[in-house]
């Protein structure tokens, strides 16, 4: 930059193209990159090494960086974001990608591209990222020009940030990050002219709902993702609205702790591995109220069976969600607490405490439900249940600020159902992609934007294998993040669905040659534990969670307890297997010979 | 629709009801950028949808809007996806399922309009008869030789078919389609 053109603001805002990024990021409040350099962004590694404003975390994986800003992401309610190299590097970040989509995170992804004379011509780490990359994001560009870079920038943000949150990558290829243009702040009214999400839902049709909520018998809400997308106020309405009605709340995987699992008329989660009430109450409810939920196949059992009687409600920030696979009486697309606003106002001016009907003979039912416990084990002396073990590990952490991830498998499930959440954005699990890795890199990204907080991922031996080299990057980020692995020496799910579904033969679900996790967080520089036997636990425990370090807990679980309660594929709301009834002879008749072909 | 009976690929069943595919034409308002027409078709194919035709252009050149015309296949609740399926996609402005409004207008479908290009090579009596049928259906001879004919012919897609058809025996070499360009009676805009 030279003097005489510094002092005019057109001279201010010349730079590369590797600045504006730079500039571009800090002007959209990011203070943390998750990232990974090669050649075809060195230029912007240059700029981020100049500077303080933006903190760079590096990886040991793209994929890794992906989780990592996509567990920044939950459980900030920001944007992540995520820097890596052409080819492979692109590549190794489609996972996390796709991972975000079918969740709904907002990530940013910003990958280096081979110079523009050279795209198409199979140049060294060239690989067309946006063609890749375009299934998988919510929306995405090449930027040829550094004069559009800026604009692209902003535009990317915003489109993750708002209406249903999803990743977007801006591919940059590496003379667009030398040559020069001019840089131009967000501004506050953006030129997109295609892009209107709306967020205000209906009046006519929010007054229908509330009145069709008052007079119900059997009300029900069934609160899904959007909700804890909305924001804090989201969970906030949620439950005001809740507890005006008298209405129980179960919740999908994805909205655990938008209703407070010690909250009065909480459920517990639903769908396939839910609770036997909260399917139950589902199935025999008169009204639903599903809240930024999507009625995927996990939750719906079969469909055809899907909740007969009931009149249902679906708000949704996305219009292609309503009517895809359930058909409702009442759409309603907006913002869950925008909805949930008017819908509180409403109830307020209208029904008032309790409603118009009386919803007692209801909550008798549910609790004659709630009787048959449906997610007791049997205790053991000798064996850690793996049940047992989650159960200790909430009563160890739940009076602390603690956050928590994890991987997928038996231990997902269970950690669902036994660790209960009282807020939003305190659990993060891959729930739409079922992605094995995404636990531990998730941690990683909670840790660096909750530094004094508790982070501890809920792990299977076999998924943490998959991303366990970001142990090395929370070693050198001194992210204290907990690896609490409950170790059955299986890839359990695999193994309950052998037993469901193929004559318990095993085939490749035993986890052979398993390293010595205590030895191997040590090679990392963390801290490595082991529990072998129930009244070893709380100790090691405690001792686990006064390291202020990454700790590897190898929690020893029973190898062969399986996840109950269940519906099985093909079957509905009201067949569910219950674990007291799931005898060697029940489990593997649970499924038709028709339905084997469901996943 | 067996077919949509059966297991899915996914997890459970989705019976949908046993309504029947109708065929519907969309007018899809989109920003003319790279790509835009690979994510519409990513889509489609994706999604498992039906592309009966598609064209595109670039329709206002100042604005660098195109309008994409898809005629497709699928249940109302299938059609009704592909609709708000493609709304999602960033750069697409407006969607407009021209079958809906042409009866919602009191028509019967919107307008349709497909061009040809027809060869066919021949001699002798194959070769006036194929004259005078392209005369009947008021195609023009765009190229010609002592061998061959190249036809141009506009109009709707059953009359595209049905002269395709009858060129068959008269030595037809090859076709080349545009694909549907549509729109709707009135004076309204889409
Ligand atoms: C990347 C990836 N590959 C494969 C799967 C399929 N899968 C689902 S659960 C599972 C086993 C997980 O084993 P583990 O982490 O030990 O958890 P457990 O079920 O034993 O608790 C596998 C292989 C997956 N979800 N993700
Ligand atoms: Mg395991």
């Amino acid at each position: 930059m030279t003097d005489e053109k510094a002092g005019t603001d057109e001279g201010a805002n010349r730079m590369t193209g590797a600045e504006m990024v730079v500039r571009a990021l800090v002007d959209n409040g990011v203070q943390h990159v998750f990232g990974y350099p090669g050649g075809a962004v060195l230029p912007i590694y240059d700029e981020l090494f100049q500077q303080e404003e933006v903190e760079h975390i590096l990886v040991r994986h793209e994929q890794g960086a992906g989780h990592a800003a996509e567990g920044y992401a939950r459980s900030t309610g920001k944007a992540g974001v995520m820097l890596v190299t052409s080819g492979p590097g692109a590549t190794n970040a489609v996972t996390a990608l796709q991972d975000a989509l079918m969740d709904s995170i907002p990530l940013v992804c910003i990958s280096g591209q081979v110079p523009t004379t050279l795209i198409g011509s199979d140049a060294f780490q060239e690989c067309d990222t946006v063609g890749i990359t375009r299934p998988c994001t919510k929306h995405n560009w090449l930027v040829k020009n550094a004069d559009d870079l800026p604009r692209i920038i902003h535009e990317a943000f915003r489109i993750a940030t708002t209406g249903r949150p999803g990743p977007v990558v801006v591919d940059i290829p590496k003379d667009v990050q030398f040559a020069e243009g001019t840089y131009a702040p967000p501004s506050p009214v953006f030129e997109q002219k295609s892009y209107h999400p709306r967020t205000k839902g209906d009046g006519d049709q929010i007054r229908r709902a509330v009145e069709l909520l008052a007079n119900a018998e059997r009300p029900v809400i069934y609160a899904g993702g959007g909700v804890i997308n909305a924001g804090p106020r989201g969970s906030e309405r949620l439950r005001e609205l809740a507890a005006l009605g008298g209405i129980p709340v179960t919740s999908t995987l994805m909205a655990l702790g938008a209703y407070p699992a010690s909250g009065e008329n909480w459920l517990g989660m639903l769908g396939m591995h839910g609770t036997y009430e909260a399917n139950m109450t589902m199935h025999g409810c008169d009204v639903m109220l599903c809240l930024g939920a999507r009625f995927d196949d996990r939750i719906t059992g079969r469909l055809d069976a899907f909740s007969p009687g009931s009149k249902k409600i679906h708000v949704d920030i996305d219009p292609s969600s309503i009517n895809k696979t359930v058909r409702v009486d009442v759409p309603i697309i907006g913002d869950c607490a925008s909805v949930l606003d008017d819908m509180v106002r409403l109830w307020r001016a209208g029904p008032g405490e309790r409603g118009r009907t009386d919803v007692g003979p209801w909550w008798e039912k549910i609790d004659g439900w709630r009787a048959r416990k449906s997610l007791a084990y049997k205790p053991n002396r000798d064996v850690i249940m793996p049940q047992y073990a989650l159960e200790r590990l909430h009563a160890a952490t739940k009076d602390r600020d603690t956050y928590i991830t994890t991987e997928v498998g038996q231990h997902q499930m269970w950690a669902a159902q036994f660790y209960g959440f009282e807020k939003p954005n305190r659990w993060m699990t891959s729930g739409g992609l079922g992605t094995m890795g995404y636990g531990l890199p998730a941690a990683l990204g909670v840790q660096i934007a909750h530094r004094d907080s508790l982070v501890i991922d809920i792990a299977g031996d076999a998924s943490v294998l998959m991303t366990m080299q970001e142990m090395s990057a929370a070693v050198q980020h001194e992210a204290p993040i907990k690896i609490f692995i409950m170790n059955n020496q299986y890839m359990g799910m695999v193994r309950q669905w052998q037993q469901l579904l193929h004559g318990n033969r095993l085939s490749h679900s035993y986890n052979e040659s398993i390293p010595d996790f205590v030895k191997l967080a040590e090679a990392f520089g963390g801290v490595g534990i082991r529990a072998e036997k129930p009244d070893e636990l709380d100790d090691a425990i405690a001792e686990m969670l006064a390291v202020d370090k990454p700790v590897l807990f190898d929690c020893r679980v029973a190898n062969l307890a399986n996840c109950f309660p269940m519906i099985p594929s093909g079957r509905a709301h009201n067949e569910m297997l219950l674990p007291d009834e799931a005898s060697e002879q029940a489990i593997e008749q649970a499924i038709e010979a028709d339905n084997r072909s469901l996943v | 629709m067996n077919a949509q009976q059966q297991p899915t690929g996914s997890a459970y069943f989705i019976t949908r009801e046993t309504e029947s595919a109708e065929r519907h034409t969309l007018s899809v308002l989109v920003d003319n950028e790279p790509g835009v027409l690979a994510r519409v078709i990513g889509l489609f194919s994706g999604r498992g949808y039906n592309i009966d035709s598609l064209t595109v252009s670039e329709t206002e050149h100042d604005a660098h809007l195109s309008r994409i015309t898809i005629v497709t296949r699928g249940t109302p609740q299938v059609l009704y996806q592909i609709h708000s399926q493609l709304e999602r996609i960033v750069p697409v402005h407006r969607v407009v399922d021209l079958t809906v409004v042409a009866k919602d207008l009191g028509h019967e479908k919107p307008l349709e309009r497909e061009l040809a290009m027809v060869k066919v090579r021949g001699a002798g009596d194959d070769r006036v008869e194929a004259l005078r049928l392209a005369d009947a259906f008021r195609a023009q001879v765009i190229d010609a030789n002592k061998d061959h004919f190249i036809f141009e012919i506009t109009g709707r897609v059953s009359k595209i078919e049905q002269f395709i058809a009858i060129m068959q025996p008269l030595g037809l070499v090859e076709v080349c389609r545009t694909g549907v360009a549509a729109m709707n009676r009135g004076p309204e805009a889409m």
